[in-house]
C-alpha cells in the first residue's frame, strides 16, 4: 500500500476479505449467517420488543417474538437498591452518585492534589451517613442494604484499600529483611491459592469466632474486609512485576542522591512501577468488580442477586428473567469497559515524556 | 595544562582507602587497594574490563558493600552505619554510565528532587540552583523537557547537572561517556574539564585518555583487582613501568 493514498472500498474488500478462495468463500459464508441472524436478532432485542413503563401483559402478548425491557423499568428500584426502605432510596440513589462522582473526578489529573485525600475523606463519611443514616436521617442497617449501590460499595472501597495493601505486601516481598519478607510471601501465597467464595466464607465465621463477647461485625463489613485482603494479593504481584522492570539504574542513582528508602519509592520507582503495571492491575480491578457477586453466598444483596431476586419472587414477571440478566450484563459491562477506557488514558498520559 | 594543586591548609583526605578488600560471593574483585584522594585532586582510572575499577568507585559512596579494609571520606568512615553513609552520600555526587535519569521527571524536577527531599530546601530556592548549574552545563534550555526527548549526550549532561545541584564536594564518574555516541563524547567531556578546571575534587572511571592528559593529576591503572600503576598523566603514557600497563595502552592507544 502506497502512504498518503486513500484506499478504495473495494481494493479494501478484495486484500482484507476476499484475499484467497477460501477466505471469499469464509466472507460470504459469514455475511450470509450475519444477514440471518442481525434481523432476526435485532428483532428481539430492539424493534419488537417492549420498552418503557408497560405492564407484564404488554410483554405476554408478544411474548418470543420481543424482548421484555419493560421488566427493567418494574423492578428497576430493586435492583438498584435491593430491600431498602422504598422512602429512603432517594439517600442510597445520592450516595450512589457521590462515589461514582468521587471516583470519576480523582480520574482527572489536575485533582490530584493533597486535596483528594480530604475530598475522599468528606465523601466517604457523607455516603455512609447517607446510606446508614443517624444524624438526622431515619436509620437503616447494612443488613438493608442492596442492588447497585452494595456493587459500587463493594468493589470501591475493596480497590481503594486494597490498593495501598497490596503495594506495601509487593515492596514487602522484596526486601531484605527476612521476617518482613517471610510475612509478605505467606500472605500472598496463602490468598491467592483460595477461591473468593472461601475468603468470605471464613470471613463471615471467623469474625464471629475472634471478636470479643458482644461485639457484632455487620455482614457486609465482613465481606468488605475479605474483598480489601483478596484483592490486595493479587494487587501485591501485580506491582511487584512492575518494582522488577523498573531498571536497577533507577534504584541506584536515587542511592546516590542519598533519597531514602521510602522517598526512592514513593518518588522514584513506584510511578514507573505502577506506570508498567496499569495493564494487570485493571485486569485485577475488573475482575473484582464482578466477583463481587460471590457475597450472594453470605447473605448480601449485591446487584447481579438483586436482579435475580426481582425476576424469582414476583409470578407475572418470572418469565422475562433473561431480559433482566441481560440488562444486568449491560450495567456491568458499562462499569468494565469504562475502568479500561480508562486506563488506556491513563496509559497514553504517562508515556508522554517517552515521546522524542 | 599544569593541574591545580590542593591548597596546604586542608590536609584532610578527600577519599582515603587502605586494604580495601571486595569479594562477590567466592570471586574477589577488588585485591588490597590503597589510594588517598586529595581535595581538589582529578584521578582517573582505567583498566581492562573486570578488572575492579567500577566496583572500587561504587564502593565510595556505598552502592557496594566491601568485606575488608577502610573507606575515608571527609573524614567519616564507611560502614553499615547508615547515619554514615547518608553523610557520605550527601558529600559525593555521581554520574552514571548509562545516565539513570528519571523518565517520569522533567529534566528541571530531576534536579530538584534531591535538594527538595533531602535537603529540605523550598521548590523555589532549589529550582533557581538547577537552572543555574543547568547553564553551567550548557542546557538550560531543554529544562521542562523529558529525559527521553533529549539525546544522549544532552541526558549526560543532565545527569552531571543533577549531581552537582547536591553541592557535592567529591564527584564520581563510572564511564561517563562510554555509551554516547562518539560525536557526543565532546560535549560531556567539555563539561567534565569545566568542572575540573573549577577545582572540583573528581575521581574517574574512563576509556578517553586525551581526557587524562588534559586533566587529571594522576592516571590510576588497574587489572584483576589490583592497582598495577599510578603516575602523573605525562609519565604514565609516555612511559608506562610496568608490561600489563605497557599492553592495555597498545591495546586502547593503537586503534
Amino acid at each position: 500500500m502506497s502512504q498518503g493514498h486513500a484506499v478504495s472500498p473495494f481494493a479494501w474488500m478484495r486484500v482484507n476479505l476476499f484475499s484467497t478462495p477460501v477466505n471469499g468463500a469464509l466472507t460470504l459464508l459469514i455475511l450470509a449467517l450475519l444477514a440471518w441472524l442481525v434481523p432476526k436478532a435485532g428483532g428481539w432485542l430492539i424493534w419488537d420488543a417492549v420498552w418503557g413503563p408497560k405492564p407484564a401483559s404488554a410483554c405476554d402478548a408478544i411474548r418470543g417474538e420481543g424482548a421484555c425491557w419493560a421488566v427493567v423499568w418494574d423492578k428497576i428500584r430493586f435492583m438498584l437498591f435491593g430491600v431498602y426502605p422504598f422512602e429512603e432510596q432517594w439517600r442510597a440513589a445520592i450516595a450512589a452518585a457521590l462515589l461514582t462522582s468521587l471516583l470519576v473526578i480523582s480520574a482527572i489529573r489536575s485533582f490530584w492534589r493533597k486535596r483528594l485525600i480530604a475530598i475522599w475523606a468528606v465523601g466517604i463519611v457523607l455516603s455512609f451517613w447517607l446510606m446508614g443514616g443517624g444524624f438526622g436521617l431515619t436509620p437503616v442497617p447494612a443488613e438493608r442494604w442492596g442492588g447497585l449501590s452494595v456493587t459500587l460499595i463493594l468493589a470501591i472501597f475493596g480497590i481503594g484499600f486494597a490498593f495501598p495493601l497490596g503495594v506495601l505486601l509487593a515492596l514487602g516481598r522484596r526486601s531484605r529483611l527476612p521476617v518482613i519478607r517471610a510475612v509478605s510471601v505467606l500472605y500472598i501465597e496463602i490468598v491467592r491459592g483460595v477461591p473468593l467464595i472461601t475468603v468470605l466464607f471464613m470471613a463471615s465465621i471467623m469474625f464471629a469466632l475472634f471478636m470479643p463477647e458482644g461485639l457484632r461485625v455487620e455482614q457486609l463489613l465482613r465481606a468488605q474486609v475479605a474483598i480489601i485482603l483478596f484483592i490486595a494479593a493479587y494487587l501485591a504481584e501485580a506491582v511487584r512485576g512492575g518494582l522488577q522492570a523498573v531498571p536497577r539504574g533507577q534504584y541506584e542513582a536515587a542511592e546516590a542522591l542519598g533519597l531514602s528508602y521510602w522517598r526512592t519509592m514513593g518518588l522514584i520507582v513506584l510511578p514507573q512501577a505502577l506506570k508498567i503495571s496499569i495493564p494487570p492491575i485493571v485486569n485485577i480491578f475488573i475482575s473484582v468488580f464482578k466477583d463481587t457477586s460471590l457475597v450472594v453466598i453470605i447473605g448480601i444483596y449485591d446487584f447481579a442477586y438483586a436482579v435475580k431476586k426481582s425476576v424469582e419472587t414476583d409470578i407475572s414477571w418470572k418469565k422475562y428473567f433473561i431480559e433482566a440478566f441481560l440488562f444486568s450484563i449491560v450495567v456491568y459491562w458499562i462499569y468494565c469497559y469504562a475502568m479500561s477506557r480508562y486506563s488506556q488514558w491513563l496509559e497514553r498520559e504517562f508515556a508522554r515524556g517517552e515521546r522524542r | 595544562m599544569t593541574a591545580q594543586t590542593a591548597p596546604l591548609t586542608d590536609v584532610t583526605p578527600a577519599i582515603d582507602i587502605t586494604g580495601l578488600s571486595k569479594w562477590f560471593g567466592d570471586f574477589q574483585v577488588l585485591r588490597d587497594i590503597s589510594l588517598t584522594v586529595r581535595k581538589g585532586e582529578r584521578i582517573v582510572v582505567c583498566g581492562p574490563s573486570g578488572s575492579g575499577k567500577s566496583t572500587l568507585i561504587r564502593c565510595i559512596n556505598r552502592l557496594e558493600n566491601h568485606q575488608r579494609g577502610r573507606i575515608v571520606v571527609n573524614g567519616v568512615e564507611l560502614s553499615d552505619d547508615l547515619k554514615n553513609i547518608d553523610q557520605v552520600r550527601s558529600e559525593v555526587g555521581m554520574v552514571f554510565q548509562h545516565f539513570n535519569l528519571f523518565p517520569h521527571l522533567t529534566v528541571l524536577d530531576n534536579c530538584t528532587l534531591a535538594p527538595i527531599w533531602v535537603r529540605k530546601q523550598a521548590r523555589a530556592a532549589a529550582e533557581a540552583t538547577a537552572m543555574r548549574y543547568l547553564e553551567r552545563v550548557r542546557i538550560a534550555d531543554q529544562a521542562r523537557k523529558y529525559p527521553g526527548q533529549l539525546s544522549g549526550g544532552q541526558q549526560q549532561r543532565v545527569a552531571i547537572a543533577r549531581a552537582l545541584c547536591m553541592t557535592p564536594s567529591v564527584m564520581l564518574f563510572d564511564e561517563p561517556t562510554s555509551a554516547l555516541d562518539p560525536e557526543m563524547v565532546k560535549e560531556v567531556l567539555d563539561t567534565m574539564i569545566m568542572l575540573a578546571r573549577e577545582g572540583m575534587t573528581m575521581l574517574c572511571v574512563t576509556h578517553e585518555m586525551g581526557f587524562a592528559r588534559a586533566v587529571a593529576d594522576r592516571v590510576i591503572f588497574m587489572d584483576r583487582g589490583e592497582i598495577v600503576e599510578e603516575n602523573s598523566p605525562d609519565a604514565f603514557f609516555d612511559s608506562p613501568q610496568n608490561e600489563r600497563t605497557r599492553q592495555f595502552l597498545s591495546q586502547i592507544l593503537d586503534r
